[in-house]
């Protein structure tokens, strides 16, 4: 395909080629090899984040002990620009790090250095809104349930995984996708570091293109264009997930009495 | 049997909550915690599964110390029932009743047998089974409460105000069937409210706490009421309690007159020549009195009908016939007829008593309850 008047500027038609050319999508250099590593950074980033932040969420929640430490860390990380965290914690430590051997197209040899404090940081973001939305869940359960949960002879962590962790689901879900939707946005800046995949990587690579017309521009709009639709399929997935996963009677329950100021982000409510 | 073994719960502000309270539950009977708010009840209830521990003095169980049990292994062993029902809301209302079960290693099948058994039992439709406790009404789920908390059979039951938080209709349906259950399973019951009518109703011994977390007295409800302690208690029973105390005596053999009914659907003219005084009572099919009808003001052209529902006057209570002198009393007093309508224990019509009999008898009755009285103070003092 080419241009009625090629003008020598960049311009939505260059965009069209760009995908047009099937050269941009396949390879290890291509688009889905991008969207695929994308995928898979998120997902490990965000498995590792509800790892730490769910459990930790669950017991403050459970036991009502350092709230207000945990609001002010989480508050203060929320504050903290991402591609200055990223910069320093590559300087500080990619040069203790020493894997060399990569894994796959996905980890490229010498990857590692830069791979570790890049995913490093989307941990760090995306602790905060697992964490807060987690004990919110917690803490939104009705006092008589939790008595009677443990007065039925419960032990404290049946009383957590029995009836805090399923009650608290919508939130912790909600939690899950705004770090996962963050995480995905993110991620983009993760590609200021050498060797790190990911969609960032047109944008990056893209903007030290800029005079090569069919290179530069339509790059780094193909590269946002697909950030912004992965973000919508996986929050779309996300959601179905959490449909399936809430009870009935928590979902319903959301319908009929919106106590938590939270579960207005909560698109869940309205099942069944 | 529960017994309090001066138990003292006082808390770091310097709030006693519960002040040397000693207190013997005895097994199979219910014993109710009564008191103004904020006297302790809960506190003692909650340090009988450990939800709260003494701060000094022992909680025994047949014997046994509490303290000596582990908490959840205690309290797998107790009903608890508390005032919000506090339903699992993800759970369906047959796994919220399966509890316990599942938590002492029944299989889920076993525990799902178990709890639909208990859903007949607390009076609830099977088609409630896998609804959740949003969709429940608020009596529904102070049921299921009930259902859970008998779900592993314990010999042992807290409930602290089951029934405050439904509507007073709500409510005497509940207690009715709370006492119909009991009959059933003995079981050793501790039960707090802050309503004495409650107590009374339910209470086989009342214990009435002040605020200070003392006890003030310990005593079966017939007691309490014609003999209080001292100020506060006679104070907390309240003022009416000469006439609540005939709930507690049974009306012997009241003299019941005859009386003409007609039965619904019968044509007015008959009820106009039966009726006495102007009324005549309406009974069904099944003699079941529906109501009485004021047969005596009625027009030719009203007479040439039949008797139905709609010209009923409803006004009048029941009374059993081996049921309380209250009962007859409120029976004669709420007739409209005067005539208070006593019905046989299968609720077919009996007979009619008027107050004045059964003041005689309630007059007869206490002139015996004085004179026990007279000699037993008199022997007590020789
Ligand atoms: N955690 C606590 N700290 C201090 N005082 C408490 C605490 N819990 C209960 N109390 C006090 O103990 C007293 C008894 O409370 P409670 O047993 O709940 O009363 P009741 O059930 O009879 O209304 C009240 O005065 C209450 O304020
Ligand atoms: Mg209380």
């Amino acid at each position: 395909m080419k241009l009625a008047a090629d003008n020598g500027l960049p311009g939505l038609g260059r965009v069209v080629i760009w995908f047009n050319d099937p050269g941009n999508w396949w390879g290890s250099t291509g688009l889905l090899a991008h969207v695929r590593e994308h995928l898979v950074y998120t997902f490990v980033v965000v498995c590792t984040a509800a790892l730490i932040a769910v459990p930790v969420g669950l017991v403050i929640g459970h036991t009502g002990r350092g709230t207000t430490l945990i609001a002010g860390t989480s508050n203060a990380l929320r504050a903290v620009p991402a591609l200055g965290l990223l910069i320093f914690l590559i300087v500080v430590l990619s040069p203790r790090i020493h894997i060399r051997q990569g894994l796959g197209s996905t980890i490229p040899a010498g990857s590692v250095p830069y791979l570790i404090p890049a995913l490093l940081v989307l941990v760090i973001l995306a602790i905060p809104p697992i964490l807060t939305s987690t004990y919110a869940g917690v803490q939104s359960l009705e006092p008589a349930a939790r008595e009677a949960a443990a007065g039925t002879g419960m032990t404290p962590l049946q009383v957590i995984l029995k009836v805090e962790m399923p009650c608290s689901l919508p939130l912790i879900m909600s939690g899950l996708r705004s770090a996962t939707l963050q995480v995905i946005a993110t991620l983009t800046v993760a590609a200021y570091a050498p060797l790190v995949g990911g969609l960032g990587r047109l944008i990056v690579d893209g903007h030290q293109n800029l005079r090569d017309l069919r290179y530069g521009y339509p790059a780094m709009v193909a590269g946002g264009v697909s950030v912004a639709v992965l973000a919508l399929a996986v929050d779309a997935l996300l959601n179905l997930a959490q449909r399936l996963l809430t009870s009935p009677g928590i979902a319903l329950s959301g319908t009929r009495q919106r106590t938590n100021p939270m579960n207005s982000q909560n698109p869940v409510q309205n099942a069944g | 049997m529960i017994r309090f073994d001066s138990v003292t719960k006082g808390y770091p502000d310097g709030t006693l909550a519960v002040d040397n309270l000693s207190l013997d539950a005895p097994s199979g009977q219910i014993s109710v915690l009564v008191g103004p708010s904020g006297c302790g009840k809960t506190t003692s209830l909650r340090m009988v599964n450990r939800m709260i521990e003494p701060t000094s003095g022992r909680v025994l169980l047949d014997g046994r110390d509490t303290a000596s049990i582990e908490p959840a292994e205690l309290r797998r062993g107790i009903g608890y029932v508390i005032q919000q029902a506090g339903l699992f809301p993800h759970k369906t209302v047959l796994d919220n009743i399966a509890t316990v079960p599942l938590l002492l290693g029944r299989s889920k099948r076993e525990a799902r047998n178990r709890a639909a058994e208990l859903l007949e039992l607390v009076g609830l439709p099977q088609t409630l089974a896998g609804r959740y406790p949003v969709q429940l009404s608020g009596g529904q789920q102070q049921r299921v409460g009930v259902a859970r908390a008998l779900a592993a059979d314990p010999p042992v039951m807290l409930m602290d105000e089951p029934f405050s938080a439904v509507d007073p209709v709500v409510r005497e349906q509940l207690q009715n069937e709370f006492l119909r259950i009991q009959a059933e399973l003995s079981k050793t019951i501790i039960f707090v409210t802050h309503d004495i009518d409650e107590a009374i109703k339910l209470g086989d011994k009342i214990a009435v706490m002040r605020v200070g977390g003392t006890l003030a007295q310990f005593s079966p409800p017939a007691e309490l009421l014609s003999r209080p302690r001292d100020e506060f208690v006679a104070g907390f029973v309240g003022r009416d309690r000469g006439y609540r105390a005939l709930s507690f005596a049974s009306t012997g053999p009241l003299p019941l007159a005859e009386e003409p009914t007609v039965r619904l659907g019968d044509p007015l003219s008959a009820a106009r020549e039966r009726e006495k005084d102007g009324w005549i009572l309406v009974v069904g099919q099944d003699d079941a009195p529906l109501g009485w009808l004021a047969a005596g003001g009625l027009t030719d052209e009203q007479a040439k009908g039949s008797a139905g529902t709609d010209l009923l006057n409803l006004g009048g209570t029941l009374a059993t016939k081996a049921g309380t002198l209250r009962e007859a009393l409120d029976a004669a007093l709420s007739s409209p007829s005067g005539r208070g309508v006593i019905v046989h224990e299968d609720g077919r019509f009996a007979g009619t008593v008027t107050a004045s009999q059964v003041l005689a008898r309630i007059e007869t009755r206490a002139t015996r309850l004085r004179e026990g009285a007279i000699r037993s103070a008199t022997g007590v003092c020789s």
